[in-house]
């Protein structure tokens, strides 16, 4: 009897609670995306008298020679370089680190743990990027996030590496392929989940990341999405409907890869819950 | 300069050892060759390793990109004196555990909560975790605008009941607070998730034999549920004070540190001293916070881990 009424009042309860504190927030930025510019300014949650959100998306796209078009596109061949680096150096290490036993596991374990927990020292990041000629271009911002990025990756791929049985690569082995191919193509397909949980939760941190490109791309040239909509703010004070109309186009990437990759991105998250 | 490239040298050259040489490995050769290690390792080493060794002796120095000046410990003295630096420094710790804290304490209640039989439980954990993956910066327009004290919603919404809202950002007594607020807002799925998959992996047969014993729903949760889910705390510990002492970009976005420096953080002084073009003050900045994090976080998982071991 109790149980019932916990399943359907507990429940009615916390979905009215997650409403109110989860989805209004998320209606406001539609609303307000969608509206006038004199209504938008009144900062109300409210239904739009006249849907314009259309027009607003449009307007955003256009706006500074059609900046936020071109800065989707450096964020696309940002997240998109950098990940998939990540996951094949981070998965040759995962592999290597789990099936040999060298004097160099535990140096080469300290460093990806150091790696997740150290905090990068960034003007001295700066200084190396410009003696290397990278500092302000798109392949030194793909590079720092693969430096910052192969930590998480290596500890996943060792983790998955384990699963799969030493027999595999003896037999490979027997059947005469070498180091490369006995990676490339026997173990490299196999870690297919763990590379999708990868490379999707990887690339929304790559795609929402904000600080780094502050640090190692600044500029209106060459912005990520998330630097122009922070851009956006000082420009138009006043227009929050096409401020929250950008913030709604930067949203919808990584709503989209949630709604598809859910178990993977939870999966991926959640790792190390369990075991510690 | 001369001896800025001198410690680049150094580092590069200890990158370049780790490699055994062939020749004293054994003549049989291993399918699991080190030298996989290697581009990772370039990239690790690059951006990474010698940047955060660089930063040591960047610290001790007067530093603009072209022009370094040996200083000895002059940027430290000025960290801990200047107020606005020492308020950067403790609203970091403040900012790190009220958000770690409350993580752990509403991430464990509406883990156990969604672990349940409730309706539309599916609902509920898409919907709490979705936050955690939209952007950070646009979290903190959104709350900046919602908790705007002329008209924002949040407060109209208040006054419509009665009460009088505070001025959430721009009061420098409460706005560190409001930021930390939104962060755990955005933050709480991931704990909860991590508490759902703690949950998820306790075995069955232990409630069912706590039942035949008689215990009630409350020494289920204090003598089962909790101590089994003491990985999953850690976790949720250690991911939050980690990502709380570094936090910078929704801080950035909704108060960029003010009103004056009230809701500064290390990180949001590292960037400002950048900005400024104090590169040496800014470097020192960024030690500063390698210290207060591996002094908080080392011994802490050493500690906890080493409790977990005993039981």
């Amino acid at each position: 009897m109790r149980n019932v009424a916990w399943k359907w009042g507990g429940g009615s309860v916390a979905i009215l609670i997650a409403l109110v504190v989860f989805i209004v927030p998320f209606l406001f930025i539609v609303f307000t995306a969608g509206k006038t510019q004199a209504e938008a300014s009144f900062l109300e949650f409210t239904w739009p008298t006249e849907w314009v959100l259309f027009e607003n998306i449009a307007t955003v796209l256009q706006n500074r020679d059609w900046l936020l078009v071109r800065a989707f596109v450096n964020s696309t061949v940002l997240t998109v370089g950098a990940v998939s680096i990540m996951v094949v150096l981070g998965a040759m290490v995962g592999y290597v680190l789990q099936r040999r036993k060298s004097r160099w596991n535990p140096l080469v374990n300290a460093l990806v743990l150091a790696g997740l927990i150290i905090p990068p020292a960034v003007v001295p990041t700066i200084w190396v990027l410009q003696g290397l000629g990278l500092f302000k271009t798109l392949v030194g911002l793909i590079a720092v996030h693969v430096a910052f990025g192969l930590s998480f990756c290596i500890l996943l791929f060792r983790a998955f590496v384990a699963t799969i049985p030493r027999e595999l690569d003896e037999a490979a082995v027997i059947d005469g392929a070498g180091p490369v191919k006995l990676f490339f193509r026997v173990i490299f397909p196999l870690l297919r989940s763990v590379i999708v949980t990868v490379i999707v939760v990887q690339a929304v941190f790559v795609f929402s990341d904000f600080t780094y490109a502050l640090y190692f791309l600044p500029g209106d040239d060459n912005a990520t999405v998330q630097l122009t909509t922070f851009n956006y703010i000082s420009q138009s004070a006043s227009s929050f409907n096409l401020l929250f109309a950008d913030v709604l186009l930067i949203t919808i990437p990584p709503l989209i890869m949630y709604i598809f990759f859910q178990r993977q991105i939870v999966a991926g998250m959640t790792s190390g819950a369990v075991k510690g | 300069m001369t001896t800025a490239t001198a410690t680049g040298r150094t580092a590069t050259g200890r990158q370049a050892t780790p490699p055994p040489t062939p020749a004293k490995r054994k003549p049989m050769k291993t399918p699991y060759p080190t030298w996989f290690f290697i581009p990772a390792g370039v990239f690790y080493v690059v951006l990474f390793l010698i940047p955060t060794v660089a930063s040591f002796y960047f610290s001790l120095t007067r530093w603009t990109l072209f022009d370094v000046e040996f200083i000895g410990f002059d940027n430290f003295i000025r960290f801990f004196q200047e107020p606005q630096l020492v308020t950067g420094f403790i609203n970091t710790f403040i900012y790190a555990f009220v958000t770690s804290g409350s993580k752990v304490v509403l991430g464990l209640l509406f883990g156990v909560l969604l672990s349940s039989q409730i309706i539309g439980r599916g609902f509920l954990r898409a919907t709490i975790f979705f936050p955690v993956l939209v952007s950070t910066i646009g979290v903190g327009i959104l709350f900046k605008v919602l908790m705007d004290p002329f008209g924002g919603p949040i407060n109209e919404t208040l006054a419509a009941i009665g009460i009088q809202g505070p001025g959430w950002l721009t009061d420098p007594s409460i706005a560190l607070l409001s930021v930390a607020l939104v962060d755990i807002w955005k933050g709480v799925g991931l704990a909860t998730l991590i508490y759902i998959a703690g949950m998820v992996a306790i075995p069955q047969e232990y409630f069912e034999a706590a039942k035949v014993d008689g215990a009630g729903a409350w020494s289920n949760f204090r003598h089962i549920t909790l101590p089994l889910l003491r990985p999953a705390t850690i976790t949720v510990v250690l991911l939050s004070l980690i990502g709380g002492l570094r936090s910078f970009d929704l801080i950035w976005a909704m108060t960029g540190g003010g009103p004056g420096f009230t809701s500064d953080v290390l990180a949001s002084v590292i960037y400002k001293q950048y900005q400024a073009g104090f590169f040496g003050l800014s470097t020192a900045g960024n030690v500063v916070l390698f210290v207060v994090v591996a002094a908080i976080i080392f011994p802490l998982s050493w500690w906890l881990n080493r409790k977990g071991d005993e039981q």
